[in-house]
């Protein structure tokens, strides 16, 4: 209890490329203990919270996330999200965890096929969840994107399902890639698993131009200590 | 033996590709064009003599994702 | 015998074969031939323009690594700051895709290789006019290809910059520089040890990708050969990322000697270039080489450009830790030869010998020429219609709106310019600004350049350039450290061509000498001429300068209501090849803008000072466009509107829209005093441009309306 540090573990897939920018919020600004996890791992090394980092695990060649989802790590993964484990799959990481099942859904190319990269302005939906906890309902955030499928796709009734059991945890203000319901960042039906395309890793110091990401990891901590 | 698996989005999911195109043949004056979809092909050589069993299950376990996408493949020889 | 026709398709000259002839005591065979021909190209030798880059300065009190390697670099924070810029211009206009990816591609091979971490890549692009399909589709093309191989390897693209000229619509200029960080203790070089270190290929195996002179040669080697000629090489960001973290690794753990790029001619190029270097030989084992395609011939092993391969020369015994690393990186590495005590490249093939030549021809003693020149005529009109006084609302309006000032935000957004969380000054606010993680010191970098300038006049042009690009640097209070060039001109065999080149290297010369900032490499592009037009001289110049302090930087966000808007420097008669001739006029040449470089530094100097002293909100210099549509722009990044007073002592065209060098804006809510002219201008305020020239208003805009037409430009292009 108190000030225990938390371990995260960072998934490493071949074609990751948001690994060590992660690493360092994690471990440099959030002062969280941070460990890198290789994807054919088939241990987690104790980490508290795992997070899927964005990037373009095997290339995006066949589908963005969808390889990397036969990677041996994920069985383990699986496990521990079953537990009731804190996941957070950021942008190519949300991808993998759409593709794996953990949680629902599917991306599409963006409505404007192109890739974007640029600071959005967020809603946040839910502050009730493991990920979210210290920010505020209605609050708006900073965060950028940068993605070319983020075009998120569900069946109504998945969809409303979302919305009925507030699993909408963020949503974009001026939608820009056509998400079903605005929605950017979603979590499982457990609560545990937390998708986003939006990168808390690069709004995580005001030198950056917004320091609104940060207390995703920070939330994440708070939970799994006083848990 | 090569089969050909063919993946394509599900009828009712948005494809912003194949619209795009469409969009295009249109202006370009093609317009009798009623509709465009745009999938994938994967051709693949096997050993097997009876692949249909793989090649089913290839298609929905990996190259297609269910959420989306349908398939359909064909021995070719 | 080898004939004639040989030759011309080897594009080697008569006395050049007469030379080989003379260097191997007999005739060469075909093999060599190919060896000769690639390493005695102008891409490889610099054979026509040695002789003038050689009076570049290549000292400087910040430089480690000066022309002659994969990279340049200086030192910046403690760390060593690896960078480079190369060309990819043919293979863009014949597939603006995968022309623009490899170009990436290239250039962060050539900084990894020295041990840096790539962090930044910038690009330098020129196209045709917009206004036609085939043009717009070239640029499509280009921007996706940077745009999927940066974002899919993680290095962000962060800044550069477009411009169009009509005679780039048959010769697009794509100039990509790659910028990496090493640490100052582990810069790794192209050097080959010592006599019996093995040889190790790691990457994508070797097809038949930029073989020239394939097509011939396959009908000497018989039926093993297949006919069909790849002549657009095909990127893969996605093992160029594995390469980059397996060849990392094994940097970290120091199991190399030396380390090489298969870029052009391939094995070739990188087994004699390391060898040369460290004087020893060379064997290569050409069985051993990955093959991607079946049948291939020695010819085409060696000189192979398949893409995201590398050659290493490991430490003794170190070899299997190696392919240990590469392995897990999913990366094949293998034993393709081993260095020798004889001086020779010799390749062996099947048992036999496939070429066996004095390494040191192919590399060191290349040929050199002092290539016939003649100096260029200038462009020194002047027309006194160009000062009729216009409707100046209407022609900001315009300017802002046009192809060569509208917002780049379309291309920018298309790059991941955040990935690796260093990017401190977002693309389209000034030059790129990325911290050095751990560090209060961080690097400013720029690149640049006006083929119109070079047009009008290559050696003034070339002095502009640099200028400017320092003066870019200033804006961010940082100061040069050192310079990276790539030069793109026509075909160096014509006089007026060389003529060109001369003139250019003594005005970078003269510039570069005055500033004291080293030249630290780069790159020459020959021969962009096509359907008989020629590109106008282009000099991009990339600048890496010192930011003292990331965390204080002049951004539009601090400007407040009320704060003084202040010009600093001199306003001269300066028009020719501006924005506003062409708009205004069509105009695109006459005498371009003089410079007095003692005033130039001074300004520099001036607004470094203010800017470390904490006393600009925000500053940007005023060239192209000139000071009008410079001005506007800011505004839009600030948000808010404002009031100029003017009372110019010239015709108000030259302060408004002329492009004179030494002159730059400060915003600031403290009174500005420097040691260079300074006058206020006026004040941040209200949601308009209002604009009073000797008491009357001539402009008074929405600046949001203004915004408008500057930021819808080019989506309307291309997303129609």
């Amino acid at each position: 209890m108190g000030s225990r540090k938390v371990k995260f573990g960072i998934v490493v897939y071949p074609g990751t490329n948001c690994d060590m920018d992660t690493h360092y919020v994690i471990k440099e600004v959030a002062g969280e203990e941070a460990q890198y996890l290789w994807h054919e791992d088939l241990d987690l090394k104790g980490s508290q919270v795992v997070v899927l980092p964005g990037g373009f695990s095997y290339g995006d060649y066949l589908r963005s996330g969808a390889i990397a989802r036969f990677s041996p790590i994920m069985k383990k993964i699986k496990k521990f999200a079953e537990k009731g484990g804190l996941i957070i799959g950021i942008c190519n990481g949300f991808q993998i965890l759409l593709e794996s099942g953990l949680l629902p859904g599917a991306m599409l190319r963006n409505r404007g096929l192109r890739f974007i990269c640029s600071f959005e302005e967020l809603l946040v939906e839910n502050d009730e969840t493991p990920f979210t906890l210290l920010y505020t309902k209605g609050e708006r955030l900073r965060m950028p994107i940068a993605h070319i499928d983020g075009n998120y796709f569900a069946e109504i009734d998945v969809l409303s399902e979302l919305e009925r059991e507030r699993r909408i945890v963020f949503r974009y203000i001026n939608n820009p890639n056509g998400s079903a319901h605005d929605l950017a960042g979603i979590i499982s039906k457990k609560g545990n698993v937390f998708g986003l395309m939006p990168h808390p890793e690069r709004a995580s110091e005001a030198l950056l131009g917004s320091a609104d990401g940060l207390r995703v990891f920070l939330s994440a901590a708070k939970y799994v200590r006083e848990s | 033996m090569r089969a050909k698996i063919e993946v394509f989005l599900k009828e009712g999911v948005l494809d912003p590709q194949g619209e795009t195109i469409k969009r295009a043949l249109y202006t370009l004056g093609y317009s009798s064009i009623k509709d465009v979809r745009q999938g994938k092909v994967f051709y693949i050589e096997l050993k097997d003599k009876n692949p249909q069993g793989i090649l089913e299950e290839i298609a929905r376990k990996v190259l297609a994702n269910p959420v989306i996408e349908d398939f359909r493949w064909e021995v070719e020889r | 015998m080898i004939e004639k026709k040989l030759l011309q398709e080897h594009n080697l000259k008569e006395d050049e074969y007469e030379r080989i002839k003379e260097i191997l005591g007999r005739e060469p065979n075909l093999v060599e031939l190919g060896l000769f021909s690639v390493m005695w190209s102008e891409h490889c030798s610099y054979k026509s323009s040695r002789v003038h880059l050689k009076k570049l300065p290549t000292e400087g009190k910040y430089l480690i690594q000066g022309p002659g390697e994969n990279a340049g670099i200086v030192e910046a924070g403690g760390k060593a700051i690896v960078f480079k810029v190369e060309s990819h211009n043919h293979p863009s206009f014949i597939e603006p895709y995968q022309g623009a990816a490899t170009g990436v591609g290239g250039i962060l091979r050539d900084i990894f290789t020295m041990g840096a971490r790539p962090v930044a890549v910038l690009d330098s692009l020129h196209f045709g006019p917009l206004d036609r399909p085939g043009n717009r589709t070239i640029m499509e093309g280009v921007v996706s290809g940077i745009a999927g191989y940066g974002n899919s390897v993680g290095v962000p693209t962060v800044g550069g910059e477009i411009d169009f000229e009509e005679e780039f619509s048959h010769n697009p200029l794509v100039n990509v520089m790659c910028v990496g960080i090493a640490e100052k203790d582990r810069i790794f070089y192209a050097r080959a040890g010592e006599p019996g270190l093995f040889l190790i290929y790691a990457g994508a195996p070797t097809g038949r990708d930029g073989i020239h002179g394939a097509t011939m040669a396959s009908a000497e080697f018989g039926e093993e050969t297949e006919q069909k000629k790849v002549n657009v090489q095909v990127g893969d960001p996605f093992r160029e990322k594995l390469l980059i973290e397996a060849t990392l690794e094994v940097m970290e753990r120091n199991l190399i000697v030396g380390i090489q790029d298969m870029g052009a001619a391939g094995l070739t190029s990188s087994s004699s270039e390391m060898a040369s270097k460290s004087g020893v030989g060379v064997e290569l084992y050409l069985d051993n080489v990955p093959l991607r395609e079946e049948g291939m011939n020695p010819y085409e092993l060696l000189l192979s450009e398949s893409q995201e391969r590398m050659l290493m020369v490991a430490k003794s015994g170190k070899e299997e830790e190696i392919r240990r690393i590469f392995r897990k990186w999913g990366v094949n590495a293998t034993v393709v030869g081993k260095t020798t005590d004889d001086n020779k490249f010799r390749a062996v093939w099947k048992g036999e010998i496939a070429a066996d030549v004095p390494l040191d021809s192919l590399a060191e003693n290349a040929p050199k020429y002092s290539r016939p020149y003649s100096a260029p005529k200038h462009d020194e009109r002047f027309d006194k219609k160009w000062l009729r006084k216009k409707n100046w609302g209407n022609v900001l309006r315009k300017i802002l709106a046009s192809e060569h000032f509208a917002s780049r935000e379309w291309v920018y957004q298309q790059y991941d310019h955040m990935v690796q969380t260093n990017t401190v000054l977002l693309p389209g606010l000034g030059p790129s600004v990325l911290r050095i993680k751990g560090q209060r010191e961080g690097i400013a970098l720029t690149i640049d350049s006006n083929p119109s300038w070079g047009r009008s006049n290559p050696k003034q042009g070339a002095v502009l350039t640099v200028a400017e690009s320092f003066r870019n640097l200033a804006t961010v209070g940082a100061e040069p450290l050192g310079i990276t060039n790539c030069l793109n001109f026509g075909n160096p065999e014509k006089p007026e061509i060389m003529g060109q080149f001369a003139e250019t290297i003594d005005g970078m010369r003269e510039a570069l000498e005055f500033f004291q900032v080293p030249v630290t490499g780069g790159n020459v592009s020959f021969y962009n001429e096509t359907e008989g037009g020629t590109v106008p001289p282009t000099v991009a110049i990339g600048t890496v300068g010192l930011v003292e302090d990331v965390s204080n930087l002049p951004r539009p966000e601090r400007v407040k209501e009320g704060d003084g808007i202040y010009l600093l420097g001199w306003t001269g008669r300066d028009l020719g090849s501006s924005v506003y001739l062409r708009i205004a006029f069509g105009e695109r040449g006459g005498k371009i803008p003089e410079i007095d470089l003692q005033r130039e530094k001074k300004l520099h100097r001036e607004i470094i000072r203010l800017v470390r002293e904490k006393r600009v909100s925000y500053t940007f210099d005023l060239s192209p466009g000139g000071l009008l549509p410079n001005f506007a722009e800011a505004l839009f990044k600030i948000g808010k509107g404002a009031t100029l007073k003017i009372n110019p002592e010239i015709e108000e065209v030259f302060y408004l829209f002329g492009e004179s060098p030494s002159r730059m804006i400060v915003i600031s809510s403290h009174e500005i005093e420097a040691s260079v002219p300074v006058r206020k201008i006026g004040e941040i305020g209200g949601e308009r441009l209002s604009v009073h020239l000797r008491g009357e208003e001539i402009i008074n805009e929405s600046v949001h309306e203004l915004e408008r037409g500057w930021r819808s430009f080019f989506p309307e292009i291309f997303n129609p």
